[in-house]
């Protein structure tokens, strides 16, 4: 499963896309909006995701060949949310099932690294007092 | 020859369109579009060193040369995750 939607993320979904009785283990990641940025105090009232929708599926199916090739034979769900997302709520979400358990959780950082560092979405944030902002990911960061 | 501009986040909102359609000479490349696109707005001329360009869906570097009916997008620094 590769997606970019507005609509909300399925965990069980992710899951179930991934399971194969040849495997072990799998992993999963939901990102989830944050009432604050770092660096700033200022509370989030709603966050706004925009996507190149197009370019940003071909890259995940890109990230997806990529930590299969590091990785070994997997099964990967990469779906990243559009448009508003409430505080609290996923705005993204990886799920990978592997034969063994190492390179789940391996590839499982691999994709949300490399997604956060390259996919062409962006996130605008929007302040109590009607202000808003476009948040960059800082390269190697934690944001 | 006549190519796709796509403009996202904070491009889209310094430029006033999310997409459009724009007029090149022939052998234009990626750079001589961002020129036309944001002569006259200097806020979005500042953001060229952080601004990575896509053709037809490929990141590509100013000099690429563009051909009839190219998609082209103008992508900020990104925010995804």
């Amino acid at each position: 499963m590769i997606a970019v939607s507005p609509d909300p993320i399925d965990l069980g979904a992710l899951v179930a896309a991934v399971g194969d009785p040849a495997h072990g283990a799998i992993c999963t990641f939901l990102g989830t909006t944050r009432l604050t940025s770092p660096g700033d105090e200022r509370p989030v009232a709603a966050l706004d995701y925009e996507a190149y929708t197009t370019m940003a599926l071909a890259d995940f199916h890109a990230i997806a060949d990529e930590a299969r090739a590091r990785f070994g034979p997997l099964a990967i769900a990469i779906v990243h949310r559009t448009g508003r997302v409430e505080l609290g709520e996923a705005s993204v979400g990886v799920a990978v099932g592997a034969p063994h358990r190492v390179a789940a959780f391996d590839a499982c950082e691999f994709a949300i690294d490399t997604l956060k560092a390259r996919a062409p979405i962006w996130k605008r944030e929007q302040y109590a007092d009607g202000a808003t902002a476009w948040i960059a990911n800082t390269p190697g960061g934690t944001a | 020859m006549r190519v796709r501009v796509l403009a996202f986040a904070r491009l889209r909102e310094l430029l006033g369109f999310g997409e459009r359609d724009l007029e090149l000479a022939p052998r234009a490349t990626l750079d001589d579009a961002w020129r036309e696109l944001t002569a006259g707005v200097p806020e979005a001329v500042r953001l060229h060193g952080s601004t990575r360009f896509a053709r037809n869906g490929v990141l590509s570097d100013g000099g690429t040369a563009l051909g009839e009916g190219d998609e082209i997008a103008l992508l900020p620094p990104v925010g995804g995750g």
